[in-house]
């Protein structure tokens, strides 16, 4: 029946969109500047959640709330690679580039694997997952074992502080009206043992139940660094330094495993929703902390002695 | 808005909400309706189309960000040696039941078969894992890649 297409009613503010798809970053900052506290602009980079958060019904326009910059023809922000002994990701990079980048860190790059499935790896960015703030974001857990930085960007200034310091609760950062998030940046790390665990229902395209990534270096049988970092268990992601300091210069032997598993038992503070229970994260997040001190690390150093 | 792209080989230009999906300008606005809409949240692959050379779920691309970019549908690609090599593996190795996950499993598999003319069955999966099909089991269609790698040596 030609001619007699159904219109759907209309979800959310129907305006007219303005978009604005700048080439350099002085336009965006520019535009970022006059959004200022009314954030009548929304920055856009892969879209792969702001497309869903605001879609309409099939064959209407995507109703979004403010108008929209688009940072996907940025070239200042597409760049990935090393420079002062830290590796950049710009914020317009996709996950699939970082992917598919032999310079990023493993970790990193593993974790991007297990992410979505490819075609929303070409689409979303490193930069996204982090604005988005979500306890579950996949990429946030190696970021916070890296000690990775975030570089703020705005009119005539700019800021680099720690993404533990970014992300203030689920959704919320402390990105100003007027910023951009410009670039991330990781720092060289060495250490001898890597696990990143993934626990979703199924392989590709799961939201995670749970994420744990841990990093150790080892020296003579001692640990000379030992980070971990897990998503999904708590409002933010989990990561303490001061349980990691206790566990540092130890051998295995000294290890308090019980204290150092009920100190994690703290912090760790899940909730129940469609995807899993409290319950269940909790054990599998205090067991994949167990495996990673009791076998990944120590039965690799008996192995070898 | 205008926006100028080119569609399976062709510039076009369109005029519409700088918002509105690259899904709906291909099917309502241009009427080539191989791509469907399946969930409409990137998850299930139904929408796929390649942007220069990447697959992506055309769901999720608002117009404006295709300005200057080439799209490929299933409609183009199957007009191409690579799509025919594609479709004659799809049809030998029985990789169509009900259909609705074709034209996104058909744009999967030209994506797989570029980044790798010789891709191992892992690499297919992988490479499929964001297309959800409910009939088949993805048995069949994986081996229709496969027997598209086997007798299209050279294409990729």
């Amino acid at each position: 029946m030609v001619g007699n297409r159904r219109t759907y009613p209309a979800r959310g503010d129907r305006r007219v969109h303005i978009t604005y798809r700048p080439e350099t970053l002085r336009e965006a900052l520019s535009l970022m500047k006059e959004s200022g506290k009314e954030k009548r602009v929304k920055p856009f980079a892969g879209g792969t959640d702001l497309m869903v958060r605001h879609r309409g019904w099939h064959g209407t326009t995507s109703g979004f709330p403010s108008d929209i910059l688009f940072l996907d023809r940025i070239d200042e922000l597409k760049c990935c690679g090393f420079y002062d002994k830290e590796y950049h990701i710009g914020a317009a990079c996709t996950l699939a580039e970082v992917e598919q980048d032999d310079r990023a860190p493993s970790i990193l790059k593993e974790a991007i694997t297990l992410m979505a499935a490819p075609a929303l790896r070409n689409r979303g960015t490193l930069a996204g997952n982090i604005c988005n703030a979500s306890p579950a974001g996949d990429t946030l857990p190696p970021l916070f074992i890296l000690d990775a930085r975030i570089t703020l960007i705005r009119q005539g200034g700019s800021r680099t502080i720690p993404i533990e310091d970014f992300i203030t609760g689920p959704g919320e950062t402390v990105l100003g009206d007027d910023e951009l998030l410009a670039e991330i940046r990781i720092p060289i790390t060495e250490y001898t043992h890597l696990c990143y665990r993934k626990v979703g229902t199924r392989k590709a395209n799961a939201l995670s139940k749970l994420s744990f990534a841990a990093l150790a270096g080892i020296e003579g049988g001692e640990i000379r660094d030992i980070r971990i970092a897990l998503g999904a268990v708590a409002p933010r992601i989990v990561r303490d330094r001061e349980i990691e300091a206790s566990l540092q210069g130890k051998a295995f032997d000294e290890i308090d495993l019980r204290g150092t598993l009920e100190a994690y038992g703290k912090l760790i503070r899940p909730i129940d929703d469609q995807r899993s229970t409290a319950a269940y994260r909790k054990q599998v997040a205090l067991n994949l902390i167990e495996n990673f001190i009791t076998r990944d690390i120590r039965e690799d150093i008996q192995s070898k002695e | 808005m205008k926006v100028r792209f080119s569609l399976n080989g062709k510039e076009i230009s369109v005029d519409v909400d700088s918002l509105r999906r690259l899904l709906d300008v291909i099917r309502e606005d241009l009427g080539l309706t191989a791509i469907k809409e399946g969930c409409g949240e990137g998850e299930c692959g139904a929408c796929s189309v390649l942007i220069d050379g990447k697959i992506v779920n055309s769901c999720l691309v608002p117009i404006a960000q295709v300005g200057g970019a080439q799209v490929l549908t299933p409609e183009g690609l199957k007009g191409t040696p690579r799509g025919k090599c594609i479709v004659d593996g799809f049809t030998e190795a029985g990789s169509v039941q009900c259909g609705f996950c074709t034209p996104g499993m058909l744009m999967a598999a030209e994506a797989i078969l570029t980044k790798n003319p010789n891709p191992t069955e892992a690499e297919i999966r992988e490479g499929l894992s964001g297309n959800l099909c409910r009939c088949t089991g993805y048995d069949m269609i994986v081996r229709g890649i496969e027997i598209a790698a086997e007798k299209g040596e050279g294409l990729w």
